[in-house]
């Protein structure tokens, strides 16, 4: 494995505080899915993935269709579509409308697009100021950190880091509530949203039909974001495009209980472009960045083509008993949990990051919760083939060696039942190295029986 | 009188062979008629895993080859009967005729005996307090969660006592076992604790994989809790 993970693993495994938050809010977040996604509260339910699943498979194998449907209904409501091939473009766009616009303060409500380009760390440099919203967010710009987790993004935070946080940053007084601390956030935030020249969001949904963005939150702070500035702009990836605005009755019912328990999340905004002559509210201008970075490649492999199906809603991470030892941080990119395993080495390439599809038992929890059924396991097991076979793993040759040996002995019983015992009791005798090491650093083996079930078999048939 | 022929898993036939007699045992005394053909090795589930297609496909192919004409193939784990029943399908091209109609013929242990069988009652008898692990192939792959519970309350002197976590994986799987040791022994460490709260004696599962790693952590904590396999709890008496 990669050092530098080796040690956020170790990390996060050896910090009971840590492991404690982990467990404690995913375990909320894994037991409200739980509840509003059962038979009694929600009957309906496997249909409706299954519903789901259909119309995101139809949509991504007719996607260019859907896009340029989309774009015609957003222009046509005067927004503006921007095609971005990769993060340098879309960072590109917004750099030069800021400045066109001459405004340096952007105000962002969670994206995890946005974060995908690292559009923040990029405006900064330009001297532009792009200030998070989100509350999570907020205290992980404050703190200088990526999202620990795709939906609850400061989940490792307790309220004492976050009071010590506003102390230092915003000279606040020490306060460990959550409704203080809010306030002291919002206060703060308030401020931004009067000054800054444009609001960027990101979109949990494109409707082709209508040219409308989708954007689901609970704090209110997406809609204050896209209202108040003057300009809006949506970061997007393709894949976010849904055929029609009824098609949202099967999504929106998905994802609010899927990400948190909450049949519906508490603000849904249906934004339809700029405003129009005789509308009191909305943004002057309208523009749509629709991202590419690598969607398109994985588009093209008709098999893992599927991860692109997915809503963001960080079911899988709540119940991955992987992510829950090893938190949002172990992981190579701002995608973490299930989903990241299956999004990384695909966007990055299997060559950047080789051990991260073996960094599962594929107990399959993942595809068991997720809305769209995403099938988590068979794209780990498709990119573990990809790995091998290229030969980019460390200690790669001398296992391919194993298991080749291996494959040749499961075809000749009797010389495996010959070699199966000797082998053992070499292993046994042997310096504790290697795999028998790394087993024993955990937990005791049991002793090989001294018989194999086959002589056992044989014996007793005597 | 149903033929079934055993396939008893590199794991058990090398570490568990009490297992394999068990279930043996169990299904004899249901009245099927046993075979267990000497040329079987491994399901392929350990190199298929790790990413080795070429090497799972030969086992595999292997495998089709003694299995060939079996009517009922029974396995005392829902991990490799689902390699066989499910993954198979992505070694081999969809018209390949070795591989049509395997779901049906491929059975872990205690579905075959619920839902083929039809018998609940196997007629054994445990004074114990047992708690139960859902493999995670078993219940995602192999849809076995009500059956073993259904054995397992016909068990004359058998008190079973579920625990929270029944359904969380134990951290073994294969390789991951011996690539991210400490993260798989945290996930068998929370295991264990949902095994305790439960308050039970043994543990009992479908899997003898599971089982060796639930069983490798309780006893490194020290703990007198033992783990059986489903078929040793039905074949005792």
């Amino acid at each position: 494995m990669a050092e530098p993970y080796q040690h956020k693993i170790a990390n996060a495994l050896g910090d009971p505080k840590l492991q404690l938050a982990i467990y404690s809010a995913t375990g909320r977040l894994a037991d409200g899915r739980r509840r509003t996604v059962s038979t009694e509260a929600f009957p309906d339910y496997q249909e409706l993935r299954q519903h789901a699943h259909e119309i995101k498979k139809h949509t991504l194998n007719h996607l260019d269709f859907y896009l340029q449907e989309l774009e015609r209904n957003v222009e046509a409501r005067g927004g503006r579509v921007i095609w971005a091939r990769d993060g340098q473009e879309a960072r590109a766009f917004i750099r030069n409308l800021a400045r066109e616009r001459a405004t340096n303060l952007i105000v962002k409500s969670k994206s995890m697009t946005t974060e995908e380009i690292h559009l923040n760390e990029h405006l900064a440099q330009d001297g532009i100021e792009a200030v998070e919203t989100d509350l999570g967010e907020y205290i992980l710009q404050l703190a200088g950190e990526k999202p620990f987790h795709i939906i609850a993004p400061a989940l490792h935070k307790t309220r004492e880091d976050i009071a010590h946080l506003f102390e230092r940053r915003l000279h606040a007084a020490h306060e460990t509530t959550p409704e203080r601390l809010t306030a002291i956030a919002r206060a703060a935030l308030r401020e931004k949203f009067l000054e800054a020249g444009i609001g960027i969001t990101g979109a949990n949904f494109l409707v082709a039909d209508s040219g409308i963005v989708v954007l689901v939150e609970n704090e209110g702070n997406a809609r204050l974001s896209c209202s108040a500035p003057r300009i809006h702009v949506a970061v997007s990836g393709i894949e976010k495009v849904i055929p029609r605005a009824q098609d949202l009755g099967v999504f929106l019912n998905l994802l609010g209980r899927s990400a948190t328990g909450q049949p519906l999340s508490v603000y849904t905004s249906f934004l339809s472009g700029p405003r129009r002559e005789g509308e009191l509210d909305g943004p002057e201008e309208f523009y749509l960045v629709l991202l590419d970075n690598g969607r398109t490649k994985v588009l093209a492999d008709a098999e893992k083509r599927q991860s692109l199906y997915c809503i963001r809603c960080g079911a899988c991470l709540n119940n991955c008993p992987v992510y829950r030892k090893i938190g949002g941080y172990s992981y190579p990119w701002v995608y973490s949990g299930p989903i990241g395993k299956i999004l990384t080495p695909q966007f990055m390439g299997v060559h950047q990051d080789p051990w991260l599809p073996f960094a599962s038992s594929l107990c399959g929890a993942c595809a068991e919760v997720c809305p769209v059924k995403i099938e988590i396991p068979k794209i780990l097991l498709a990119l573990r083939a990809e790995i091998t076979e290229a030969g980019i793993q460390k200690g790669g040759m001398l296992e391919k060696l194993a298991f080749r040996m291996w494959a040749w002995l499961m075809r000749h019983p009797r010389i495996y039942e010959r070699v199966a015992p000797v082998a053992a009791a070499a292993a046994s005798r042997l310096p504790r190295a290697g795999p028998l090491k790394a087993w024993l650093s955990q937990r005791d083996l049991p002793p090989l029986a001294r018989r194999s079930f086959r002589q056992l078999w044989r014996e007793r048939r005597k | 009188m149903p033929r079934v022929s055993l396939f008893v898993t590199c794991i058990v036939d090398q570490v568990f062979p009490q297992v394999g007699l068990a279930m043996a045992g169990v299904l004899d005394r249901a009245g099927c008629e046993i075979e267990f053909r000497e040329a079987q090795t491994c399901c392929g589930q350990p190199a298929f895993n790790s990413g080795y297609r070429r090497e799972a496909r030969t086992v595999a192919e292997y495998f089709l080859q003694v299995f060939e004409d079996a009517d009922y193939i029974v396995v005392p784990s829902g991990s490799c009967a689902s390699m066989i029943a499910h993954h198979y399908a992505e070694l081999f091209d969809a018209g390949d005729t070795r591989i049509a109609g395997l779901a049906s013929r491929v059975w872990e242990f205690s579905r075959f005996l619920v839902d083929v069988l039809h018998v609940e009652d196997v007629g054994a008898r445990l004074e114990r307090v047992a708690t139960y692990h859902d493999g995670c192939h078993a219940l995602r792959e192999m849809r076995t969660k009500e059956a073993p519970r259904r054995l397992l309350e016909h068990v004359r002197g058998l008190r079973l006592a579920e625990m929270d976590a029944a359904e969380e994986c134990c951290g073994f799987g294969g390789t991951f076992s011996v690539k991210f040791p400490e993260v798989s022994g945290g996930m068998a460490r929370t295991k264990i604790d949902s095994i305790l709260r439960s308050g039970a004696e043994i543990v009992v599962s479908t899997d003898s994989s599971c089982l060796m790693q639930i069983q490798g952590v309780l006893s490194r904590a020290g703990t007198g809790v033992r783990t059986m396999h489903l078929a040793e709890v039905l074949d005792s008496r």
